[in-house]
């Protein structure tokens, strides 16, 4: 029997794939408000959530939506009014949730394992009704963060303007901080609530290290988000750790490998396009008196490969993001 | 004091409602009065300069028009409606006094000057080739065209000043109300901008405009209105000794009595 036949490991690799979906992409709305953190702080205050359902015998997932997005809430509100005494705000409701939640939890009679399932993520404890209410809420998120993907991107990109144009920007910051909340609690069966913000940031931050456009950011960290979310299924069923902890693992290792290649392949299109919009300006005299290239060691002329730019009375190659221009004996940089 | 302007050639009869009609504006900031008792009125078609020094109150005069900031006292009628229950926001075009056209994450120029359009779409709605043909006319005219899949956070400020301008222009609005928008931007950009702003006010837009550099925009203008500590000082027709000012004032530690020093 493979683990694909598992009855559970089926459940945690749907939900796996819907947390790895909407997680990134209410993410890419929250990075793009710079507001990268709020993930952390919903999944602090939804501990209190669980610890609320297991004290009363509900169902967790239900009592922990309600927790966040009341948190959610109370965040964005803080956040609105802008004041320097929010971050404290903040900061206080947050140690309130993890507090308050591991004190409840205890008085429930629960031990820590029960507690790491909700911190950690937890690849047999996702039952039907779970993946039930994970599927409906997940659909919902992305279908909105699809649907109304102009007008949030225009709220996060400039709020100022947003309102300018019509757009109800209050209510939309509040869908944004709700949805975040509602993604929480369905990723707080797979990567669990410590590590769900990871999961929310990460795959953008990846993403961002090869995409110039918004929309290919956003389809860009959905992919990765699903990836490493399933692959940390697999491998933390393999491995028997806590999948919270092998999926950021996995998304983290995806993070470096794509700044280095976002790094050298930017490296490259900078050698091989040097300012190929920058229109040299005609007429305007250069700087003076001249700067002479140092140690130039190579003669420009008709066969090199340097793109030469026409220049009135001289001819410029453009050198390393420089123009170069012959002097008598040597080059000057223009 | 009295606008002393003649109606310009296309304005609408005096009958109309005004484009912008300020009244007795008063606007408080963190327990300041930064207006005090502005009155100001815009007709259809008018191209008005907005002057004066730093901190004079520009910004919150523009950003009380349309609706950003809550008055103290008094009011503002867009279009002879009241602003907080004006909803015709696909009439007005702005240009907010910025040069952050960034976020967190990257964005292409398109996708920049798309959200221009937002006052026109519908939720949910895909954008349709109407629209699309308005962001690629907008994109042409700031001269951006070829930069549409460029980020904007890698484009020099000139650039990025551009794109915003596309933004405001994209929904063509006949109300373009523009704060700072050649601060920072070399003559080029000046010039392409310009020619922009000449072509909407050929077909009747009206345009409000704080600028303490007006360049190759000069004349456009058909009337200066000057803000001096929160006062409209003065309200007529720009002469040369005031929108050339800018160009022969001094760095004097104290040059608070001029009123368009900078
Ligand atoms: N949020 C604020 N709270 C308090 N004072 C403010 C605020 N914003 C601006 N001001 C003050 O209001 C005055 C006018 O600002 P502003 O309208 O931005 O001037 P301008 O655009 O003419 O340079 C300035 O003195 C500024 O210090
Ligand atoms: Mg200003």
């Amino acid at each position: 029997m493979t683990m694909f036949q598992l009855e559970f490991m089926q459940r945690a690799l749907i939900a796996g794939l819907l947390t790895g979906l909407s997680a990134p992409a209410i993410g890419t709305y929250l990075v793009q408000r710079r507001l990268s953190l709020m993930g952390d702080g919903i999944g602090h205050i939804a501990i209190t959530g669980v610890a609320l359902g297991l004290l009363t015998g509900t169902e967790p997932v239900f009592t922990a939506i309600i927790v966040s997005i009341a948190g959610a809430t109370a965040i964005e509100f803080v956040r609105a009014r802008g004041k320097a005494s929010g971050d404290v705000a903040l900061a206080l409701l947050f140690y309130g949730g993890i507090a308050g939640g591991v004190l409840l939890i205890g008085l429930a009679g629960q031990g820590a394992a029960t507690l790491n399932t909700y911190l950690f993520g937890s690849l047999t404890t996702v039952s039907s009704s779970d993946l039930y209410v994970v599927v409906g809420l997940a659909v919902t998120v992305l279908v909105i963060a699809i649907g109304l993907g102009p007008q949030l991107f225009a709220v996060c990109q400039d709020e100022e303007f947003a309102r300018v144009t019509g757009l109800r920007v209050q209510l939309l910051n509040l869908l944004i901080a709700v949805m975040a909340a509602v993604t929480v609690t369905v990723a707080m069966r797979t990567v669990g609530l410590l590590l769900v913000s990871a999961l929310m940031v990460v795959p953008v931050a990846t993403a961002q290290q090869v995409t110039r456009s918004f929309r290919s950011t956003f389809v860009t960290a959905c992919a990765i988000g699903v990836t490493a979310c399933l692959a940390g299924i697999i491998t933390s069923y393999n491995a028997n750790v806590a999948p919270g902890a092998t999926i950021v693992v996995l998304a983290l290792a995806g993070f470096v490998v794509a700044a280095t290649v976002g790094t050298l392949l930017r490296r490259r299109a900078g050698r091989s396009a040097p300012l190929d919009d920058e229109e040299p300006e005609v007429g305007v005299p250069g700087p003076a008196p001249h700067v002479v290239s140092a140690g130039h060691p190579h003669a420009h002329g008709e066969e090199c490969s340097h793109k030469k730019v026409d220049h009135g009375d001289h001819v410029d190659y453009v050198h390393d993001g420089h123009l170069h221009a012959r002097h008598g004996d040597h080059w000057d940089e223009h | 004091m009295t606008p002393t302007v003649s109606t310009p050639i296309g304005a609408e009869p005096d009958t109309a409602a005004k484009a912008v009609q300020v009244t007795d504006l008063s606007v408080d900031l963190g327990g300041r009065l930064v207006l005090r008792g502005v009155d100001l009125q815009i007709r259809q078609g008018e191209v008005v300069a907005v002057l004066g020094t730093n901190g004079s109150g520009k910004s919150t005069l523009i950003k009380t028009i349309v609706g950003l900031l809550p008055a103290a006292r008094g009011e503002v009628q867009l279009f002879g409606t009241p602003v907080p229950r004006f909803r015709a926001w696909k009439r007005i075009g702005y240009v907010p006094q910025r040069i952050t056209a960034a976020g967190g994450v990257p964005a292409t120029v398109y996708e920049v000057v798309s959200s221009g359009l937002l006052s026109r779409r519908r939720l949910f709605a895909p954008l349709g080739a109407a629209g699309k043909a308005a962001i690629e006319d907008a994109l042409r005219v700031v001269d951006m065209a070829d930069r549409r899949k460029d980020a904007v956070a890698e484009l020099s400020g000139g650039q990025q000043q551009r794109v915003l301008i596309a933004r405001a222009l994209v929904s063509d609005p006949e109300l373009l109300i523009l704060d700072e928008p050649t601060a920072g931007v070399d003559l080029a950009s000046q010039q392409i901008f310009a020619d922009a702003i000449r072509e909407r006010v050929q077909r009747g837009t009206t345009v409000v405009m704080v600028s303490h550099d007006l360049g190759p925009m000069d004349a456009l203008i058909d009337r200066s209105v000057i803000l001096r500590r929160g006062r409209i000082v003065y309200d007529g027709p720009p002469h040369a000794s005031q929108t050339n000012a800018h160009v022969h004032h001094s760095h004097d530690a104290r040059n608070d009595s001029g009123w368009l020093t900078s």
